[in-house]
């Protein structure tokens, strides 16, 4: 089998990301202690779930320039493969939460936004199966799907910067660039965050392929 | 001889922690001295391989599936 050189760069990129991530050294910071090596796995989940949104978003932006079915198909999809590994990060950073800031839950702006994105997308589900006609559905759900897209960066990209928030690079906190100065997590962070987005995408265009499999034998 | 370098480590430790005032912050320095690191590193890879082959051939099947 020929498999597409985006794929095999994303599982390079992540098995780098995990043999290095654990054995590189990081900065030695009170409290996170080890555990600021998070950012390479929990931070990298959110990062490929807002590429996969995008993408859901443009292919919701191209059904309605000419209203063809299989845009609004791969919209679906990438909006649901972006939902899974939002799930990823929301558990992942509950996880990190209990142990540096004391609890599974902090009423901290990011997490909240995080959660309320989580919700309206859960919404844009809901939406598209209350509809039953094929049309209209696709219609209304790709209008929906940009405006959830604007929500996602409001809550999760703006509110929390403009609040004190316990996450590095909000409300006044460093990000995570001041206490990196010799740039040895970036080396790690960057290629990570590339190799999950990869890898996010090649499992949404998996189960694109299958849909479009089943929607051809269900024509036939 | 492990027992030598964990004494001379954890000497050279709490020297600094208290030049620092008892500031040390603690990482898992001792475990990585020793390479147990490894394992875990070694198990995660496995896992992650064992993943990457079993979304391959899903990929593989869909293919077939396609032509």
């Amino acid at each position: 089998m020929k498999m597409k050189w985006w794929k095999t760069l994303g599982i390079i990129l992540v098995l780098y990301s995990i043999i290095t991530g654990l054995l590189f050294p990081v900065p030695k910071l009170d409290i996170l202690n080890e555990t600021v090596r998070n950012l390479y796995f929990h931070v990298t989940m959110w990062f490929s779930m807002i590429f996969l949104m995008l993408l859901s978003m443009t292919n919701s932006l191209r059904f309605l320039s000419g209203f063809e079915k299989r845009f609004d198909l791969k919209a679906e999809t990438y909006a649901s493969t972006g939902l899974f590994i939002a799930t990823l990060g929301l558990t992942t950073g509950m996880v990190w939460a209990q142990f540096t800031w004391g609890a599974f839950w902090v009423n901290d702006p990011k997490l909240n936004g995080a959660a309320v994105t989580m919700l309206i997308y859960l919404a844009y589900f809901i939406l598209r199966n209350s509809i039953d006609n094929e049309e209209s559905k696709a219609r209304v759900s790709a209008v929906y799907n940009i405006l959830a897209f604007v929500m996602m960066i409001v809550f999760i990209g703006i509110l929390p910067r403009m609040t004190d928030s316990l996450h590095p690079g909000n409300g006044g906190n460093p990000g995570f660039s001041n206490y990196d100065l010799d740039s040895s997590m970036r080396m790690v962070f960057y290629p990570a965050v590339i190799g999950w987005i990869l890898i996010g995408t090649w499992i949404a265009e998996i189960s694109y392929r299958i849909k479009v499999l089943d929607f051809n034998k269900e024509n036939n | 001889m492990k027992y030598l370098i964990t004494l001379l480590l954890s000497i050279v430790f709490t020297t600094q922690g208290i030049a620092q005032q008892n500031n040390v912050i603690e990482m898992a320095d001792v475990m990585r001295s020793n390479g147990k690191i490894y394992v875990v590193v070694a198990v995660l890879a496995t896992i992650f391989i064992g993943l990457m082959i079993y979304l391959i051939r899903i990929d593989k099947k869909v293919q077939k599936l396609e032509e």
